[in-house]
């Protein structure tokens, strides 16, 4: 069972937080592939929190904005910046980058630039435990603006319906790209939804990761016995939808009013009022963490490119012939003369 | 199992259920493929046989159909999702282009989705312009989906099963208007390989390149031609994905006229792609420009005339034949 105590928490926030602002500097200084980056910053209780709760068997879809929830997982930060970078060491190759990372060792099925792409593969997971017995639970990871999509409602009902070990993980983070909650839906009571589809269903603050982690804990065991359930955790996307986004739909006031909604200056505030670790730990672990990123930095861009010829691979299986290039095939009909 | 006399709909039934015996990671999910036993009776009692675990009956959600099938191929299962029509294939697009085409080259080669999509398409029933497509473009232009499309009894059968030993998704459409042909089937025979096309009738004037229902009216078509002193070649190509192209060129080298016959609308579609590979590989050796007989670019009536006129006939194939030879 992994370690739930509050300073790990924090740990594991720390190095979500870290790690979302090395990217940001990553895009910065023109090395990251594209600007089609999506940080997590101010949702790091989610990610942390249901994470905490997860065994290794475990499997788990991601959205466009999951790095956070990959890392709290147990990605390799160096190979995680590696992908985003667009380098052979990254952990597709360079194929998928940020939108579409994924890692079968730690069960992570695949992060998707579909809004709500990849809800539904949980359920077919949850089949699988189901046919296997392996006790294995599945956790979709989407934000609010995934509600909008009726993929979710045809998942969390099938869910529902055959009592699988699933559980719906709805980061809200007020935003869909640009578009507020409360301009996207009558009723931004989410959970309300996923009850009346059967589902166990809560929504908690996510100012305090360990109301999250708790939570989290009660609902996965809960689907682990066959009661699917849904979280939905409250937070604020302190920046941006992607990287080139200045945030031109909503105003100074509102942000500054949501950037203190941080939890993980939440989770540090009480570790210092409990005595639990001093301001100058805190500061040597900060340091640390800074210092575990900034060589992932460093690793992506040390990385080499992935080989040309990569391009034609991974199409279909190693076992089948790969796709005839374009260029191949017009030297090949023009030389017939 | 004995050499038999079955019907393609019994073939098809006849391979899930072996395929479910030799192994228990295999398992059916759709609308009406339990209790009912499929709206085509392919998966009739099947059911009673592996237990509604195996036998999923799901609601009226095509899109989560195919993406529970994804994420259980993903995670050890070899799901066999159908989708009643692929007039429905809209509804699933996303999680069968964006996800199951892509999943393997996205993520690195680290994990392929080794599921089937059953489904049916074509004309013939009179079921209007919502459940008489052949949609099978869509599919061949979406890279890593492998798509197969049974003619006979024998490949209803044998595709099928290859079908579920394939690494990567494979979407299966089968055609309507053939669920109750009869035909002789040995599943223990040496089935043809997967992915090539199989020549089933030789003539060294012509090539007919097709598959599906229409390798029926080409054959057809092929003996009222060779009535008239026209020997016609018939390929029914069996898989469009993988394309076996090392099949037709050599036939359309020896006749130097080829003929591509597709159901499917013409413009963009699978003859259009055929018929531009023909001419490009084959440039040198033809008489006369490649010729589509495809399906009308309009979509299908209910009225039995409209509908039937709206797609390749025998009489039309003919008729363009004799045209090549005037």
């Amino acid at each position: 069972m992994k370690n739930t105590s509050l300073p790990q928490l924090y740990e594991d926030m720390r190095r979500v937080r870290t790690f979302e602002e090395r990217v940001g500097e990553l895009f910065v200084r023109g090395q990251s592939a594209g600007s089609m980056l999506h940080l997590s910053i101010g949702e790091e209780s989610a990610a942390v929190g249901v994470c905490a709760q997860m065994r290794d068997g475990d499997t788990f879809t991601t959205h466009h904005r999951g790095h956070g929830i990959f890392l709290a997982r147990g990605a390799d930060p160096n190979r995680m910046m590696a992908e985003i970078a667009g380098k052979d060491s990254g952990y597709c190759h360079g194929k998928g980058g940020s939108m579409h990372i994924a890692d079968m060792g730690l069960g992570h099925l695949g992060a998707n630039a579909i809004v709500g792409g990849g809800i539904p593969a949980v359920v077919g997971a949850g089949l699988s435990a189901r046919h296997k017995k392996n006790g294995a639970v599945s956790i979709a990871f989407f934000g609010d603006g995934a509600t909008g999509q009726g993929i979710l409602y045809e998942s969390m009902n099938m869910a529902a319906l055959w009592r699988l070990p699933v559980v719906f993980v709805c980061i809200n983070n007020q935003y869909g790209m640009g578009t507020r909650i409360d301009q996207a839906t009558a009723n931004p009571k989410l959970h309300e939804r996923a009850a009346a589809f059967g589902l166990a269903a809560r929504t908690v603050d996510g100012l305090d990761v360990e109301e999250v982690a708790d939570a989290a804990a009660e609902l996965i065991a809960g689907a682990r016995s066959g009661k699917p359930a849904f979280l939905a955790v409250d937070c604020y996307r302190f920046f941006g939808h992607a990287r080139k986004d200045k945030s031109p739909y909503r105003d100074a006031a509102e942000e500054e009013a949501g950037r203190k909604k941080d939890p993980v200056l939440q989770a540090r505030g009480k570790l210092i009022a409990s005595g639990l670790l001093s301001e100058a730990d805190l500061d040597a672990l900060d340091q640390k963490v800074a210092a575990e990123m900034d060589a992932s930095i460093e690793f992506a861009v040390a990385g080499e490119e992935p080989q040309l010829k990569s391009m034609f691979r991974d199409v279909y299986a190693p076992s089948q012939p790969e796709p005839e290039p374009v260029r191949t095939r017009l030297d090949r009909i023009l030389a017939q003369g | 199992m004995a050499v038999q006399e079955t019907t393609y709909r019994d073939a098809l039934r006849l391979a899930l259920s072996e395929a479910m015996s030799a192994d228990d990671s295999v398992i059916i999910m759709g609308e009406e493929v339990g209790r009912y036993g499929g709206a085509y009776g392919v998966t009739k009692d099947l059911i009673k046989d592996f237990g509604g675990d195996r036998v999923i009956d799901t609601p009226i959600s095509e899109a989560a159909i195919v993406g529970a099938a994804v994420g259980a191929a993903m995670t050890g299962l070899r799901p066999v999702a159908e989708l009643m029509y692929v007039d429905f294939i809209g509804m699933t697009m996303d999680q069968l282009a964006n996800q199951a085409a892509k999943i393997r080259y996205m993520f690195g080669g680290q994990i392929g989705v080794p599921m089937v999509l059953r489904t049916q398409g074509g004309t013939g029933r009179s079921a209007g312009a919502q459940h008489s497509q052949s949609l099978e473009g869509y599919v061949m232009h979406t890279p890593g989906l492998r798509l197969a499309m049974p003619a006979t009894v024998d490949d209803a059968y044998h595709l099928l099963r290859q079908s579920l030993q394939q690494p990567d998704p494979v979407v299966f459409i089968e055609h309507k208007g053939l669920y109750t042909i009869k035909g002789t089937l040995d599943p223990d025979d040496a089935p043809a390989e997967w992915g090539k096309a199989k020549l089933l009738r030789e003539g060294d004037d012509l090539v007919v390149v097709t598959y599906s229902r229409q390798v029926h009216h080409a054959l057809v078509a092929a003996e009222t031609l060779a009535s008239q002193g026209i020997e016609a070649a018939v390929v029914d190509l069996r898989t469009l994905n993988p394309l076996d192209f090392d099949t037709i060129g050599p036939l359309v080298e020896r006749s130097g006229r080829a003929m591509v016959v597709s159901e499917g609308a013409m413009t963009c579609g699978v003859a259009a792609e055929l018929s531009a590979r023909i001419t490009e590989e084959c440039f040198d050796y033809l008489e006369d420009p490649v010729v589509r007989v495809a399906g009308e670019d309009i979509p299908i009536s209910v009225s039995p005339l409209l509908e039937q006129n709206s797609v390749p006939t025998p009489k039309l194939i003919v008729e363009t034949a004799r045209k090549l030879f005037i």
